[in-house]
């Protein structure tokens, strides 16, 4: 197998993107590219590619609507296409729906409150890339940080997915109001999974428990089985 | 010309922010406020070159996120134009 090649892609405001490069590395290893939202291309024969959590652009309009709109996402959105893995952790999950790559929206916190806890989350599925390392049903901790996390679609959406396994993740506790409690989404193709909990921030004992770590396996596994 | 696009969320959508308002208003000792629902108001100062479907593809490709939001455009008279 030749070296697995992962992407970071860093707007401006975004947060997490230094520790999602460090989850990569450290987890998946091979080559992590950092990318510039104003670059025009990607990086070629990526395996893997990652936004990060953090508050693009300022949330100016809606959270993940600027940078959904910047020069990269085209590439990123292409790269999808031909069914490249694509993580959006946070505000990237946001931004994943904001450029279509994923139904639904993330609206403001029931509560108003930014919440920023350990969670725990409920595995609904692991017969897909990102989750086959751990079982369904499984339950693990992951903390979130966000003030817009309350995911919405309408209720056809909402059972499409549910019926297509695509909710990756559940909270298994009240968080923020989401729809039937749902953490995480999958496209259609299973290659793009959007999640408002932080995996890269749970990859090592040291930081509080390594239940995030197995997410980044599943990717590499799922690399070299295919 | 100046433009107006209002921006409101769909029925059905959950409006925190709403909620929280209509909270406060009833802690002015104001009541019989039914409802309160949250919305935004972009102004743009546009060439008479921009097209009607020019400001349909803004509002449905950035100003609006039709998923969760509804948005109505009007064009203003220079009289209304502050």
């Amino acid at each position: 197998m030749s070296t697995f090649r992962s992407a970071v892609i860093t707007f401006p405001g975004s947060n997490c993107d230094r520790d999602m490069a460090v989850a990569l590395e450290q987890v998946c290893g091979g080559e992590v590219h950092r990318v510039w939202h104003g670059d025009a291309a990607l990086p070629e024969r990526l395996d893997f590619i990652a936004l990060p959590g953090g508050f693009s652009y300022g949330d100016y309009l809606r959270s993940g609507a600027m940078a959904a709109r910047s020069p990269i996402m085209q590439a990123v959105i292409d790269a999808a296409g031909r069914g490249v893995p694509v993580l959006g952790v946070c505000n990237g999950f946001q931004v994943l729906t904001e450029a279509g790559l994923l139904p639904g929206a993330l609206l403001r916190n029931a509560g108003m409150n930014f919440v920023c806890r350990e969670v725990a989350l409920t595995v609904e599925t692991s017969q897909n890339l990102f989750t086959a390392g751990y079982s369904q049903g499984q339950q693990i901790t992951i903390p979130v940080a966000h003030h817009d996390g309350n995911y919405f679609a309408d209720a056809a959406t909402l059972d499409r997915l549910e019926s297509e396994g695509r909710v990756a993740f559940r909270y298994a506790e009240e968080v923020n109001g989401s729809a039937r409690q749902i953490a995480g989404v999958l496209n259609a193709a299973g290659n793009v999974l959007g999640m408002m909990p932080h995996p890269e921030r749970m990859i090592e004992p040291a930081q509080g428990g390594n239940d995030g770590r197995a997410l980044f396996e599943s990717v590499v596994k799922g690399l070299v089985a295919a | 010309m100046k433009v107006r696009v209002i921006i409101s969320l769909k029925n059905g959508v959950l409006d925190p922010q709403g909620r929280a308002i209509h909270h406060a208003i009833e802690g002015l000792g104001i009541h019989g406020v039914q409802d309160v629902r949250a919305g935004k108001v972009i102004e743009l100062e546009v060439d008479n070159s921009v097209s009607d479907a020019q400001l349909e593809t803004m509002c449905k490709q950035l100003l609006a996120n039709t998923v969760i939001e509804n948005y109505r455009i009007e064009r203003m008279a220079a009289a209304e134009t502050v």
